[in-house]
């Protein structure tokens, strides 16, 4: 890969994902307040910038012990700082990725689906909503499916941020049946859903923390 | 962006350490967590009630904590739900052996934290039931959306029910009058102008000069329709009709009337609103018993109104004529 390695996916991974999201959700803050503000109230984009500010605050603490640690350490801290519907939701969706990544000391391909497919589903038990309703349902249902392949942990992770990136952008012509965007009817049909968006990012902080730079702390 | 603040991210905490020092002889505003509790804490023997919400509704609902009303009150960030870590705590303070009634407003960010949050105080050993408002009639086709919203009928719930709890009823008595409430109030709100969240920092929707919004929720959020500006006579009738009819009126009813400020009009226009609210009522043979009129439930700076009606009987009349000492809602005492 020409100066750049995939690094397993193991506990130190985890953080970097994590401290990788709060840098993401940092710059795309103004973005994602912009979406919302257009069909819901503006406050996603600084919900989620202060949730993963938290979350880095406590892996200031020291480094996590495994994936499944650095996970449910995320979910605690997003369900105690974010507030909203996103809170609950992805603080759930974070809480049941740990549960499903278990003892295990790195994912692979299975692992990486079978994390996200607990995370998806923590989503929609908490907020009912089904696919096509305009919501991060909409990213992670096809992020989940799409990682249903690939054997290496890297792959899979690829594979479903892209999938969410395009499951994202499809949320744009449909109307929203829950969350507060849903009392707009047909008049949010032309908006992109924020918190399809927001997760979208999300899974694409976990490729970035997967392929980095080697350096003496990253290499096997 | 004009406001009279400081830092955009402080406006909550130096907000409810004002309303702490202004009103220190009613309420205590605890830390980290953020929560608000009548002074001196739980009443032993007494069920507890909790509400809480996203901030810029006030004075909901740290402004009805107090005798007859709340015991705590948890305010989150601006227009977005507090957490279960605030939730959690604030039950606790607020209960008094005899379990604790949260009322929430249908939001889809309410609902899910106070869902969190109860479930947390069951495995506390608090018997916690949930009280689920959503008197916004606007919203018309709750199948397809996340349901009605709570509205400014959630500070008739908390009156009503918190005069239940001071009286000695039991969890399931003031459960029960609770959502009798909810059963029998309605409401709907316009918006003239938009109002700006301080962290965004730009109008939370956008409106042309001469449109106004009709059906809006507490945070501007639509329900209806987009219209031109009209009389106010035309728009209290584009209130209230729905709401009457909502409710199942017959003639000879007995009601209470909510003309309630999103907290940028003036009292004056609200009294307007209420003149032909009132005559309209009055049309249909309603009989207004009790009447309400000012700021009880704003959305920060936002032009406009809304329109609550609750069907009384004589138990909800006579409790909510019981003595009610907070900062914000004070007779009897």
């Amino acid at each position: 890969m020409g100066g750049v390695t995939v690094t397993a996916l193991d506990a130190a991974w985890a953080d970097r994902w994590l401290r990788e999201c709060a840098r993401v959700l940092a710059e795309r803050r103004e973005e994602l307040i912009e979406l919302d503000r257009a069909i819901g109230d503006g406050d996603h984009g600084e919900n989620m910038d202060r949730g993963f500010r938290a979350v880095v605050a406590k892996l200031d603490e020291g480094p996590s012990e495994s994936v499944a640690a650095a996970l449910k350490l995320a979910a605690m801290t997003l369900m105690g700082k974010v507030g909203g519907a996103a809170g609950p939701l992805y603080g759930t969706a974070f809480l049941r990725a740990s549960v499903a990544a278990g003892d295990r000391d790195k994912l692979d391909g299975p692992a990486v689906e079978a994390v996200l497919a607990a995370a998806r589903d923590g989503i929609v038990a908490r907020g009912k909503a089904e696919p096509g309703d305009k919501t991060m349902v909409d990213a992670w249902s096809p992020a989940v499916k799409a990682a249903a392949t690939p054997a290496d942990g890297e792959a899979a992770l690829e594979a479903a941020a892209s999938a969410a990136e395009a499951g994202a952008q499809a949320t744009k012509p449909l109307v929203a049946r829950k969350g507060r965007a849903s009392y707009l009817g047909s008049r949010s049909v032309g908006h992109l859903d924020p918190g399809a968006i927001s997760t979208a990012y999300i899974l694409r902080a976990a490729v970035t923390a997967a392929v980095s730079e080697i350096s003496a702390g990253d290499v096997e | 962006m004009k406001k009279l603040i400081n830092d955009p991210r402080a406006v909550v905490d130096e907000s409810l350490e004002g309303f702490g020092l202004a009103h220190a002889d009613l309420v205590e505003v605890q830390w980290d967590p953020v929560y608000v509790t009548r002074r001196g804490g739980a009443v032993q023997g007494k069920v507890g009630l909790v509400s809480g919400g996203g901030s810029g509704h006030e004075p909901l609902h740290a402004g009805y904590v107090g005798q007859g009303m709340l015991d705590a009150a948890v305010p989150g960030a601006v227009f977005t739900s507090p957490t279960p870590d605030q939730i959690l705590p604030a039950t606790q303070a607020a209960h008094g052996g005899l379990g604790v009634v949260h009322i929430v407003k249908n939001y889809t960010g309410d609902v899910l934290n106070f869902e969190t949050a109860a479930e947390l105080c069951a495995a506390e050993g608090i018997d916690v039931r949930t009280v689920l408002v959503n008197d916004d009639v606007a919203v018309e086709d709750s199948l397809y959306t996340a349901g009605r919203r709570g509205v400014a009928g959630t500070v008739l719930v908390e009156k009503i029910a918190g005069a239940a709890a001071e009286r000695g009823d039991s969890l399931d008595a003031v459960e029960a009058v609770a959502n009798r409430v909810v059963a029998n109030v309605r409401s709907m709100g316009l918006a003239l102008a938009p109002c700006t969240v301080p962290h965004a920092g730009k109008p939370s929707f956008e409106l042309a000069d001469g449109e106004i919004e009709i059906g809006i929720g507490i945070h501007g959020e639509p329900g209806r329709k987009c219209v031109g500006l009209e009389p106010a006579d035309v728009l209290t009738e584009h209130l209230l009709t729905p709401v009457v009819e909502d409710l199942g009126f017959e003639a000879g009813e007995n009601v209470l009337l909510l003309v309630n400020g999103m907290g940028g009009t003036p009292l004056s226009e609200l009294y307007i609103v209420y003149r032909r609210a009132a005559q309209l009522l009055a049309d249909r043979g309603a009989s207004v018993e009790r009447s309400l009129v000012g700021n009880y439930t704003t959305s920060l700076e936002m032009q406009g109104c809304s329109i609550t009606v609750l069907r009384l009987d004589g138990e909800l009349t006579s409790l909510w004529d019981a003595p009610v000492k907070t900062p914000a809602l004070r007779w009897g005492v």
